[in-house]
């Protein structure tokens, strides 16, 4: 049995023309991509997960292949990331940590590079759980306008021996933005914080 | 009346296998949810029919969203559903009037044939309150592999004086239909029923 088995995917995009304020030229489009897999060291201790790390490699270029094309835009276009796990009842935490390094190398390798850490929040719960993924921007943490969130979740998902993984982007700052902070004008591009 | 859009989602469900069975080709279910202004929020008005052409206008607009998601021809097109949340300043009547008079038949131009009844839903509640669109063959109500629903939830939305209105289109079934009744091969098409 592959270590990687699918049992489905969804996206979901958002496109925000405004927010009560004056709507931005161009509206924000926010999207997820989840998966749902079946958890391969559910119900036990397993000691060694780092195999399941490796096999998740193509799963998150995936994700981040079918995120872009969901959000109908350039790669070039996406200015923010985030990513995350959702762990079903007969797994733990660490399972979801596993994602931190598949799920990263999916965006970078989809957007050509990029210098910022990726924000990520995960948890265990039961079907219907929501998570709210955290985004930032791609190349420079402090950008204050590109912070933000989106909840997930699947009423059918993640059962006990499940995991969900996430991938969220945006393609610019929350609609409003008008909390001070680093600009994007003024990132540097060199540390991924500034 | 044209709909003040707060913002647009798209989600797409594409489910490869349950309970270890493939499940080939994928189903697939999509939902296009509009965020709109309530023009009627905290009044009674007798006349809903700036409401009813904002349903007319909202039916073609999701319908070809989810098209679009699926990237499939409206032909295509297998069940559909749809749904309005009012949020706490509207009442009922007022999802009524979008959902009701005016807006199938802008939806089953997009889709094409559409002879049965489009199932539907509707109620009242806050941001992030979530709705079961319910879904059924848009050729013939008793297809019984078609039965379905799709659960949509928008975190911020409807805000009180909002509008959530759902459509949803899918290329497909359940994902292992097996219940017997009517199949979609027998389909006459012409009460919208059989």
């Amino acid at each position: 049995m592959p270590l990687v088995e699918v049992r489905k995917f969804a996206t979901v995009v958002e496109e925000v023309f405004h927010e009560g304020g004056p709507p931005p030229a161009r509206p924000l489009k926010q999207g997820a991509c989840l998966a749902v897999i079946r958890n391969p060291y559910a119900g036990r201790y397993v000691p060694d997960i780092l195999p399941l790390m490796k096999e998740l490699e193509p799963l998150g270029l995936e994700m981040a292949r079918r995120l872009i094309a969901a959000l109908g835009v350039a790669p070039k276009e996406i200015e923010a990331y985030g990513k995350g796990a959702i762990v079903g009842g007969a797994g733990e935490l660490e399972h979801g940590a596993l994602w931190h390094a598949p799920g990263g190398y999916g965006m970078r390798e989809a957007l050509g590079g990029t210098k910022a850490i990726v924000p990520s929040s995960k948890k265990v719960g039961g079907v219907g759980a929501r998570l709210d993924v955290p985004l930032a921007h791609i190349n420079a943490a402090y950008v204050r306008s590109h912070f933000g969130a989106m909840e997930v979740g699947l009423p059918d998902a993640p059962k006990a021996d499940e995991i969900v993984y996430i991938l969220t982007m945006a393609t610019g700052p929350r609609v409003h933005a008008r909390a001070g902070g680093l600009q994007p004008s003024e990132i540097k591009g060199e540390d991924g914080l500034r | 009346m044209k709909a003040k859009i707060r913002k647009l989602i798209v989600s797409v469900e594409e489910t490869r296998q349950d309970m270890g069975k493939a499940v080939e080709p994928p189903t697939r279910k999509a939902a296009a949810v509009a965020v709109i202004e309530n023009p009627f929020a905290g009044q009674y008005v007798q006349d809903l029919k700036p409401l009813m052409d904002i349903g007319e206008e909202l039916g073609e607009l999701l319908t070809r969203r989810c098209v679009a998601a699926l990237d499939i021809e409206g032909g295509k097109a297998e069940s559909y559903g749809k749904a309005a949340i009012v949020g706490e300043k509207g009442e009922l009547e007022h999802a009524a009037a979008i959902l009701h008079p005016q807006m199938g038949k802008p939806v089953r131009a997009v889709l094409s044939k559409g002879a049965a009844l489009i199932p539907s839903a509707k109620k009242m509640g806050g941001p992030g309150t979530p709705i079961d669109v319910p879904l059924g063959h848009k050729d013939a109500a008793f297809v019984r592999s078609h039965f379905d629903a799709v659960e949509v939830r928008v975190a911020d939305a409807p805000r009180a004086g909002e509008i959530l209105v759902a459509i949803a289109v899918t290329d497909s079934g359940r994902p292992l239909p097996r219940v017997g009744g009517l199949q979609k091969h027998e389909i006459k098409g012409e009460d919208g029923l059989r």
